[in-house]
């Protein structure tokens, strides 16, 4: 066994093993598959219809969008499946099994990861090819962007997944969690311009920071100081909130 | 391997929801022995069961499994666990279940094929567990436990709902493995089983009833059946409370 020396926090031979397991149950399941690839798609055309009038809106929002939409379903699809590995008893099988914890999150993780860019990829597509996106920056940077945002919002939801017990629970927070971060991540009025304390709020939430290193390369070619800041601080929240789902994660429970 | 003892509780105490649920719980399962852990529902055994390997938050007490205490990390791979209700992914396949656990427990993958045929599974290995019956789920859920052949097996009424002709063929499979020094602790609440173990773990009410050999339990209690002896120790009990 490959446990790392000191740590033996995590082995890459079980966490590949996990996120080949969760890919294969969404192998098996191929209306989310198609719910996952087409809707971000569908909704991205809705927008880019709704501005027909207005393409610098477009330009400015749709971005954002390609942010957004990887968070909140990442966020969602990883806190229902986690709620289901507890309910199942599958959860309480791997912990008395020699998983580390880390294993199983990280698990998660790539496998919502590797969904994330192929999402990311197809709806940037689409925004760019079919729907006229016009922006200065590269799409290879909107998807690094959309990927943190999804690994983001998988972390998020595997944190969440924690403190809910019913299904029911975890579905309220979507509408709990992300959707106030939607409000006041700059999507609806610029960051700088709501009154002081909403800003404050804003700049503590992990949304803004997405959504802020979107619109920065988007409108920016290269990388820019600005854009690598974000990430810094995307990267500090995707680990942040895994090691508190470690932490939260407990192998003895009541 | 005579006269050691695989899992040894010491005064275990557990409370769930607010009530006790194990009592000041000692008892000791010998090592290759089969170890049949009987009580009414809600007695107690799938508490005693998690606290064994280590998932169940105790009060009080010790558990030690193989010298080292009940969660340790190195038991993580020396324990085959089932819990009571089938705990197996219902969208993967029978396959894909086994090789998932397989590569977590560190089993070869040449296991699978194995514990898939000891369950007698084989014409089911890639259909999805969604579309198995409920003796077949519990099945999957066994297999996943013999994978990377744990000295001990913990197995939480691993043949409810099963047949007469497939609970005995389990059954000489749990025979077959003690033979080979495995360690087995199965609870069940089916009494003809208990005369297939070779020792008896009686649980009431969070307290240890009675241990000891079926042939022994039934001499003490003047019967000539299980069940019989456990109402009998019922009544006793009773009436020395009174
Ligand atoms: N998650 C829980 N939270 C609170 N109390 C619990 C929980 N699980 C079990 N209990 C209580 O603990 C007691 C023992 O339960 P346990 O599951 O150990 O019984 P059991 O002997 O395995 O029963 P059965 O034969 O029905 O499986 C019961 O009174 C039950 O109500
Ligand atoms: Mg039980």
């Amino acid at each position: 066994m490959t446990v790392i020396p000191g740590g033996g926090l995590m082995n890459p031979r079980m966490t590949f093993a996990t996120a080949g397991r969760v890919l294969a149950q969404l192998r098996h399941d191929h209306r989310t598959i198609a719910l996952l690839l087409v809707v971000p798609c569908l909704l991205i055309a809705l927008l880019a219809w709704v501005f027909d009038g207005q393409p610098a809106v477009f330009d400015r929002i749709g971005p954002l969008l390609l942010a957004i939409f990887p968070l909140v379903v990442m966020f969602i699809v990883t806190s229902v499946a986690m709620l289901r590995e507890r309910t199942s008893g599958t959860l309480e099988r791997l912990l008395a099994m020699p998983l580390n914890k880390l294993d199983l999150l990280l698990g998660y993780a790539l496998a919502f990861g590797i969904l994330a860019v192929v999402q990311s990829g197809l709806a940037t597509a689409v925004s760019l090819w079919l729907l006229g996106l016009d922006i200065a920056g590269s799409a290879g940077w909107l998807l690094v962007t959309a990927l943190l945002a999804a690994l983001l919002g998988t972390a998020l939801g595997l944190l969440a997944s924690a403190f809910a017990q019913t299904e029911f629970q975890a579905v309220q927070f979507m509408p709990a969690l992300v959707l106030p971060q939607l409000l006041l991540c700059g999507l609806f009025v610029p960051r700088e311009a709501m009154h002081s304390v909403l800003e404050a709020i804003s700049d503590v939430l992990p949304l803004s920071y997405a959504v802020d290193a979107m619109a920065e390369v988007a409108t920016s070619s290269g990388l820019s100081g600005q854009a690598t800041r974000d990430y810094a601080v995307l990267a500090a929240f995707i680990i942040g909130a895994l090691a508190l789902g470690a932490a939260t994660l407990r192998r003895r429970t009541a | 391997m005579e006269g050691t003892s695989a899992v040894v509780v010491d005064q275990l105490t557990v409370h769930r929801g607010g009530n006790v649920v194990l009592d000041s719980v000692t008892c000791q399962v010998a090592a290759g022995s089969i170890t049949g852990l009987l009580g009414p529902s809600g007695s107690g055994k799938s508490t005693l069961i998690r606290s064994i390997v280590g998932v169940q938050r105790v009060s009080s007490g010790t558990v030690q499994v193989l010298g080292k205490p009940a969660g340790s990390k190195s038991l993580r791979s020396l324990i085959g666990y089932v819990t009571q209700a089938p705990s197996v992914y219902a969208d993967l396949s029978v396959r894909e279940n086994l090789r998932y656990f397989a590569a977590i427990m560190g089993a070869s993958p040449s296991d699978v094929d194995g514990a898939i045929l000891a369950v007698g599974l084989k014409d089911k290995s890639v259909a999805l567990v969604s579309r198995l019956s409920g003796g077949q789920r519990t099945r999957v859920s066994l297999a996943a436990a013999l994978l990377g052949s744990p000295p001990v097996l913990v197995l939480d009424e691993p043949t409810v709902g099963l047949d007469p002709v497939l609970r005995r063929d389990l059954w000489e499979m749990f025979h077959e493995l003690a033979g080979r020094g495995t360690t087995l602790l199965v609870s069940s609440h089916v009494m003809d089983e208990a005369d297939r173990c070779s020792d008896l773990l009686l649980l009431r009410e969070g307290k240890v009833m009675a241990q000891g050999a079926p042939v022994a339990i039934r001499d003490r209690t003047n019967t000539h059946d299980l069940e019989s002896a456990f109402l009998a120790l019922i009544d006793s009990e009773e009436a020395m409370a009174r």
